[in-house]
């Protein structure tokens, strides 16, 4: 059975030419970054191209990249980092619908004695800039909210929001891991203090990830150690996964377009169909302000998990904010924070897609995706009264 | 992923019994579309009052669907009598276990089974009546006493694991401690508990691939599990085994001794020649 993969929120394959470049880096060149000798200097070299490579994507300059191993290092580095720096203030400005990266280190902070002030979004998963404007004190360490959501795809407004916190002398981050490669993101024209990405989203491989401090911030290190990264972050460098990060970067610059030409149109093709194909079902969160590869479906009396298993049956890959799935046993704190009814949320699915993904794909998935609804459908005790609503809507 | 047993995987996907039987004897609905998983039971009492026909309609996930689907498959030919007797610990052995936090699935299965015996008999539920202790998914305090007191559980976590109680704010972490404290305390008699011949034989078989093969055949020999009669376990020897003098020695003193001690104190290993 093929498999396709339409979790692409959760994981990306890494691109073939990321890999190809990888892996002398394991076994041939496999020299020490900072080491004296030419055998180390030259993997020193492309490093330094690396992070070259990854501050172009984003309008950055190199010295304002720090590699780290993942995205959650990279937040919380950046939220640590704040607190290290800015000792008098106490107070965390957040929203509700964060990655648990952000979310749940708040939480730790407040317990740790923070005040935290977590931003309500609304049925759409907007966020409401004037309240975060008004959530601004002098008494605000940092400010962070993420650039796209990874359950709904929804785009916040934060450059926006980081010149509010800059003209209030706020810091302001971003988690921007689901945005980076997808979206055009340029620093020159910003006012966001540190910015968050994470390999495995853009093709790159897992393990590797990066933190934009923008020059002139304050900062102080999360892992203490070598004098790796101007001594901004410890530990041997992830040569390999360094190198593989620039050149996924490379590639998502150069394919942006497509990104948002032709993914977008796979998606749009895949939501407009199941949205007219099946009853009773609706996207979560903002159609207009969304990555270009992201889809948030609710079917009504149908739960996301069992979905998820018979998609798996056809080598459909997806994820959902179902509560069988979250690991709780309530729904995606993404979706309540929505106020997505529990008729919606439980049955919600998220299909986010790459560059990988053909059109071949797409129709499979528009062909066989509607029958499992129906069949779950008729498991349903539900469903009936389901039945009569879908057949006032369409009469 | 969960890892769900074949069991389940095969109930999740060719369910057995869907629908709802016409001019039910029994019927219950329980869990709602908050709690994230609901099942409607019917069933149907054949001339000699035995179940005749069961059928269900689930929301939820694959093991609800599958916990559902395997109940009523139990519980066809039971009479009302037996199918009361039927715990949400067969339900799960039906299926070949359930993943931790997927027993309240055959929690549930067990609750619309008694729910639907009540319905049939006219009588109200005592867990339906209780006081609400957890507000989030609707969790009583009987229905709590009763998990904690059925299945010997110790800690909030198995509570939220069996009935979701505590699986939402978190507010009732500490009743729920109370609960188990306190059934806990209770003076048990302390009999074992009493197996179903699926369970039973299950036991047998997963002791004897786990506990008695490997000695066996680390020294040449091999067993075969032929048949279970009762309390009496008939095998047959292979290998080494099949020629050697002291063979019964073993099975009497190994074999037996070992299922007694693992399964159930009242088992007699007998050879049969195959």
């Amino acid at each position: 059975m093929t498999t396709i993969y339409l979790d692409n929120n959760a994981t990306t394959q890494a691109a073939p030419e990321v890999l190809k470049e990888m892996l002398p880096y394991f076994h041939e060149l496999y020299g020490n970054p900072s080491s004296m000798h030419y055998f180390g200097g030259q993997v020193g070299r492309r490093v330094r191209e690396a992070r070259e490579r990854v501050a172009a994507l984003i309008g950055a300059e190199a010295e304002e990249i720090i590699f780290t191993s993942c995205g959650t290092e990279s937040d919380n580095t950046a939220i640590r980092s704040a607190l290290a720096t800015y000792p008098g203030k106490r107070h965390i400005v957040t929203s509700r619908v964060e990655h648990p990266a952000i979310n749940a280190l708040v939480a730790r902070l407040a317990n740790e004695g923070y005040r935290v002030t977590e931003l309500a979004v609304d049925g759409e998963g907007r966020l409401d800039l004037e309240q975060f404007r008004r959530s601004l004190t002098p008494d605000t360490a940092i400010a962070s909210l993420m650039w796209a959501n990874n359950e709904t795809g929804v785009i916040f407004p934060v450059e926006h929001a980081a010149a509010m916190a800059r003209s209030k002398g706020v810091l302001f981050h971003t988690d921007a891991v689901q945005a980076v490669g997808k979206i055009p993101i340029d620093m020159r024209k910003n006012s966001i203090d540190m910015l968050s990405l994470s390999g495995h989203k853009l093709h790159a491989p897992k393990g590797v990830g990066a933190l934009y401090v923008r020059k002139g911030t304050r900062f102080s290190p999360f892992l203490i150690g070598g004098h790796q990264e101007k001594s901004r972050r410890g530990g041997t460098e992830n040569v390999p996964s360094i190198i593989g990060l620039g050149m996924a970067c490379d590639l998502a610059y150069h394919k942006m377009d497509t990104e948002n030409t032709w993914v977008k149109y796979l998606r749009d093709k895949l939501e407009d169909t199941l949205l007219a194909g099946v009853p009773n079902c609706r996207v979560n969160g903002d159609r207009v302000h969304r990555l270009p590869n992201t889809t948030n479906i609710s079917f009504e009396f149908v739960e996301g998990e069992a979905i998820l298993l018979r998609l798996n049956e056809l080598g459909i890959c997806a994820s959902s904010g179902s509560a069988c799935t979250s690991g709780s046993l309530q729904p995606s704190h993404v979706l309540r924070a929505m106020g997505v009814p529990f008729t919606m949320a439980h049955g919600s699915i998220r299909l986010s897609l790459s560059i990988y993904n053909t059109e071949q794909e797409i129709d499979y998935v528009i062909e066989n995706f509607p029958p499992i609804i129906k069949e779950l459908r008729a498991l349903s005790p539900y469903w009936e009264v389901g039945d009569a609503i879908c057949a006032t809507a369409e009469g | 992923m969960w890892e769900y047993s074949d069991k389940v995987k095969e109930h999740f996907l060719k369910p057995r019994n869907v629908g709802e039987v016409e001019n039910p004897d029994g019927v219950a609905m329980v869990g709602s579309m908050a709690c994230g998983d609901a099942l409607r039971l019917t069933f149907k009492l054949d001339e000699n009052k035995r179940i005749k026909e069961a059928r269900f309609k689930t929301f939820g996930c694959a093991s609800a669907i599958a916990a559902a689907s395997a109940l009523t498959e139990m519980i066809k030919g039971m009479s009302v009598e037996e199918a009361a007797k039927v715990t949400n610990q067969d339900i799960a052995n039906y299926l070949g276990g359930l993943p931790q936090e997927k027993i309240h699935c055959s929690v549930m299965g067990r609750e619309a089974l008694e729910a639907a015996i009540a319905n049939y008999k006219g009588i109200p539920l005592a867990e339906a009546e209780g006081k609400i202790i957890c507000e989030c998914f609707g969790v009583t305090e009987p229905e709590i006493e009763r998990v904690v007191r059925e299945n010997d559980l110790k800690t909030v976590e198995e509570v939220t694991n069996y009935t979701k109680a505590g699986g939402g704010c978190g507010g009732c972490h500490e009743a729920i401690q109370e609960i188990i404290d306190r059934v806990r305390a209770e003076a048990r008699p302390v009999t074992k508990p009493k197996l179903t011949n699926i369970q039973k034989i299950r036991m047998i078989e997963e002791t004897i691939e786990r506990e008695i093969r490997p000695s066996l055949q680390h020294d040449g020999g091999d067993i075969e599990l032929i048949d279970v009669l009762g309390d009496r376990v008939l095998v047959a020897t292979r290998g080494a085994c099949a020629t050697c003098q002291a063979a019964h020695l073993t099975l009497k003193d190994f074999v037996e001794v070992k299922l007694r001690e693992l399964v159930w104190p009242e088992l007699v290993v007998e050879e049969v020649s195959q």
